[in-house]
């Protein structure tokens, strides 16, 4: 796929508010996951007028494959500053993949407390889980090959661009 | 030049034997985990999984309670299994080789090895006989090094002051038996602090410290004129069998760190030590227990330091053959 068949970012974004704004309520909480999951979820919370403060997650401390890869060299604190327990939790997530990086999320914030529900929002999915996830709400659906990646990209002034990695 | 035998070929960290060494880049990634995991020990659950199923055994040769806990419960705040074996009452007393000791243990699937020893170098001994894979934490081997007594140090002063690049540091005390000096003052000038200064009497200094770069005072007050941070060292009470020091009266008169020294520092200097404090020999207890004292910070830092330490190693294993 070429950079020129990719959707427009801002408009997956006007997609997804309107989903989330029928279903956020006083007590829902943001969260984002680090990098683009978190700066999505910034954009999100300020449009939708969250009163809960946003949460950041970097899941580093809960990946699968640190047997693997080891620690990435910048690893951030997460930031969850609200109560989790009996929370309604809307993860925020840039691009759906394998699933994994959602299952390393799910186990991060049930160390925080036991949330009342969590559902999963996510930019674009494409396709190719091995874990059984699902997003409840979603800006695009794309099939990309395997050796692709989708990354989202942020300008100055915030504004997001979805751009293609080959290895 | 030898290859530093802590970095392997890409320049990933497989062991912790010394400060000495290091490029700057990889102190930062140390501290800069280790400040997400300070966040892990403010919570509800203080544990992550990184490092489950891992073996990791704390051999200390030489009594230490305090050295001990805290690699202990880094290890066990990553959630690996840990052992504790005090050697010193144990197998060596029954005439079996150090590097016999570490064969029966690897033996046992051991996947790091926290080590405390009374000889310099004993750590590097141990690490260039382990096959790959396994790891090595200095922590505190003779007058050598004590690296992440030095970490938590540099993370202290990183959390209070920022930057390290326009400070004045004085280190005060006995850096003559001081193996947490001379893995201060290498990481202090690794990560660019520009004014590195020991204070102690002649007696308590080792030859040539000049060379290390530092600057010597042998009046306190004069030494601590204007620093940022105070770095006090434990005063080893058998060092005062010796000729090297009259009596513990006669060093806190000149070397103990009284609030009236401090008022030469800076005033929004901070004051560290190692710890075990000798209250009314190195330190008074109006300086431990007040206002500029960050001891019992050094100590909370210290975990998270470790555990960014046992983290960043179990990660740069070699990949497994069919990987």
């Amino acid at each position: 796929m070429s950079a020129a068949d990719l959707p427009d970012a801002e408009t997956l974004v006007r997609r997804l508010l309107e989903q989330l704004r029928e279903v956020i309520g006083p007590e829902t909480a943001l969260v984002g996951i680090r990098t683009g999951g978190a700066w999505l979820a910034e954009r999100l919370h300020r449009e939708l007028g969250i009163g809960v403060p946003l949460g950041t997650l970097d899941v580093s401390f809960y990946r699968d494959d640190y047997e693997r890869r080891g620690l990435k060299t910048d690893v951030k604190p997460s930031e969850i500053p609200f109560d989790v327990e009996g929370r309604d939790i809307l993860l925020i997530d840039d691009v759906l993949y394998t699933g994994r990086t959602i299952r390393a999320a799910v186990n991060e914030l049930f160390d925080y407390g036991r949330p009342a529900r969590i559902r999963l929002a996510t930019l674009v999915d494409r396709g190719g889980r091995e874990l059984p996830v699902a997003a409840a709400f979603v800006g695009a659906v794309i099939s990309l090959p395997g050796g692709e990646n989708i990354n989202l990209e942020r300008d100055a002034e915030g504004r997001f661009r979805l751009s293609v990695m080959r290895p | 030049m030898q290859a530093n035998p802590q970095l392997d070929k890409e320049g990933k960290l497989q062991h912790l034997l010394s400060i000495e060494g290091l490029p700057a880049p990889v102190l930062t990634q140390i501290l800069d985990t280790a400040a997400s995991f300070v966040g892990v020990t403010e919570r509800e659950v203080k544990k992550v999984p990184l490092l489950r199923g891992k073996a990791i055994f704390n051999l200390f040769f030489e009594p230490s309670t305090r050295t001990r806990t805290t690699f202990e419960i880094a290890a066990k705040r990553l959630s690996a299994d840990v052992v504790n074996l005090n050697i010193s009452t144990s197998s060596q007393t029954k005439g079996e080789s150090l590097l016999d000791t570490i064969d029966n243990l690897s033996a046992m699937h051991a996947d790091m090895f926290i080590v405390r020893h009374a000889e310099s170098g004993a750590p590097y001994l141990i690490a260039r006989h382990l096959r790959p894979g396994i790891h090595v934490i200095n922590a505190g081997d003779g007058r050598h090094a004590h690296p992440t007594q030095a970490l938590l140090d540099m993370y202290t002063i990183r959390h209070y002051k920022k930057e390290f690049r326009d400070l004045r540091v004085a280190i005060v005390g006995d850096l003559l038996h001081s193996r947490v000096a001379r893995s201060q003052v290498h990481a202090l000038s690794i990560l660019g602090v520009p004014e590195i200064r020991v204070v102690a009497p002649k007696t308590l200094l080792p030859a040539q410290v000049e060379r290390l770069g530092v600057h010597v005072f042998h009046d306190m007050a004069e030494g601590l004129r204007d620093v940022d941070v105070v770095l006090m060292l434990r005063l080893q009470n058998e060092r005062m069998q010796g000729a090297l020091l009259p009596s513990a009266q006669e060093y806190f008169k000149y070397y103990g760190l009284t609030p009236d020294k401090l008022a030469r520092a800076r005033p929004d200097a901070i004051v560290m030590h190692p710890g075990p404090m000798n209250r009314g020999v190195e330190i008074d207890s109006a300086v431990a227990d007040g206002p500029q004292s960050v001891i019992l910070p050094q100590v909370t830092f210290g975990i998270a330091v470790r555990m960014a330490v046992m983290s960043i190693l179990a990660g740069s294993s070699p990949p497994a053959a069919n990987d």
